[in-house]
């Protein structure tokens, strides 16, 4: 059993034009508002990517969970450019390759089924969220 | 010799997760995207430290627009920093200032109380991409 831990930080990448990308974003608010509010917190990416000290520190001193819209995997690769490993890295399109039935569109958000979707990811990603806060290795 | 090459404008969004500044800073931008098809392009902000080379090059390819949801103005720094500097650089919080709008309140799925803002910002940000055309 590791550290306990307040806060679970999870990281979507918001690929802008990118299906995936708003549906990683759509995954995180509702992890965010609904499905683990008070134990999931976020910052805004590019904070990281200009070395915000504030932001660093939330990243660095917290498990990190990071979603990214392709495989260029921005949100892992600039969590990883601080020297941390983030603990857990999703794919979003997997949420979509295991439910073919929820298909997401729209590029700046995603819509109904996005939705629909991000509230099925959002479960997955929360057992990985309970497991980081209770210190268990992921 | 007259250079007729369609010249096209770089239009970097910060993704702003945290408040809804950020939501509204990308859904204006993405707006402007979809409307100008011929003289916008964009990248993914966090690409410039993700990326390799050739997305590091975008700034110098194209002159560029940033567009930030609070006064932190990641993507106009981040751009400046990684890849190059950025011809205008737009702030959510003076353009609100500007119209005379209330900054949003919620993170997600905007709707038509939210439609003013956007709308608002997409122009200002169109209106940079015509100065940044007319001047190059
Ligand atoms: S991981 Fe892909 S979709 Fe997400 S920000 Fe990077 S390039 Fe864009
Ligand atoms: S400029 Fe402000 S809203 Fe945008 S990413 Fe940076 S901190 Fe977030």
């Amino acid at each position: 059993m590791g550290k306990k831990h307040k806060k679970v930080v999870v990281l979507p990448c918001s690929g802008i034009g990118k299906v995936f990308g708003a549906l990683a974003r759509e995954t995180m608010y509702e992890l965010l508002e609904k499905t683990r509010p008070g134990t999931v917190a976020t910052t805004c990416l590019p904070l990281l990517v200009i070395k915000d000290p504030e932001a660093v520190a939330l990243v660095t001193e917290n498990p990190v969970i990071t979603i990214d819209g392709c495989p260029k995997d921005c949100a892992k690769k600039s969590v990883e450019a601080l020297g941390k490993a983030v603990d857990k890295a999703f794919e979003a399109i997997k949420f979509y390759k295991e439910h073919k039935d929820l298909k997401p569109e729209g590029i700046a958000e995603v819509n109904e089924t996005g939705c629909k979707l991000a509230v099925v990811a959002a479960e997955e990603v929360a057992k990985e969220v309970d497991k980081l806060a209770a210190g268990e290795v992921a | 010799m007259m250079d007729i090459q369609v010249m096209k404008v770089g239009v970097v969004s910060c993704s702003g997760e945290e408040i809804p500044e950020g939501t509204l800073c990308r859904l204006a931008c993405r707006k402007v995207l979809d409307e100008r098809p011929e003289e916008t392009v964009t990248i993914c902000l966090p690409l410039f430290i993700a990326g390799g080379e050739e997305e590091r090059t975008f700034a110098s390819n194209y002159p560029t627009i940033t567009v930030d949801g609070c006064d932190k103005m990641c993507a106009a720094k981040a751009t400046e920093m990684l890849s190059g500097k950025p011809s205008k650089r737009l702030s959510i919080p003076e353009i609100l200032k500007k119209h005379g709008l209330k900054p949003p309140t919620k993170l997600r799925h905007f709707g038509p109380e939210e439609e003013p803002a956007v709308k608002a910002v997409a122009e200002e940000i169109a209106r940079a991409v015509d100065e940044v055309l007319e001047e190059e």
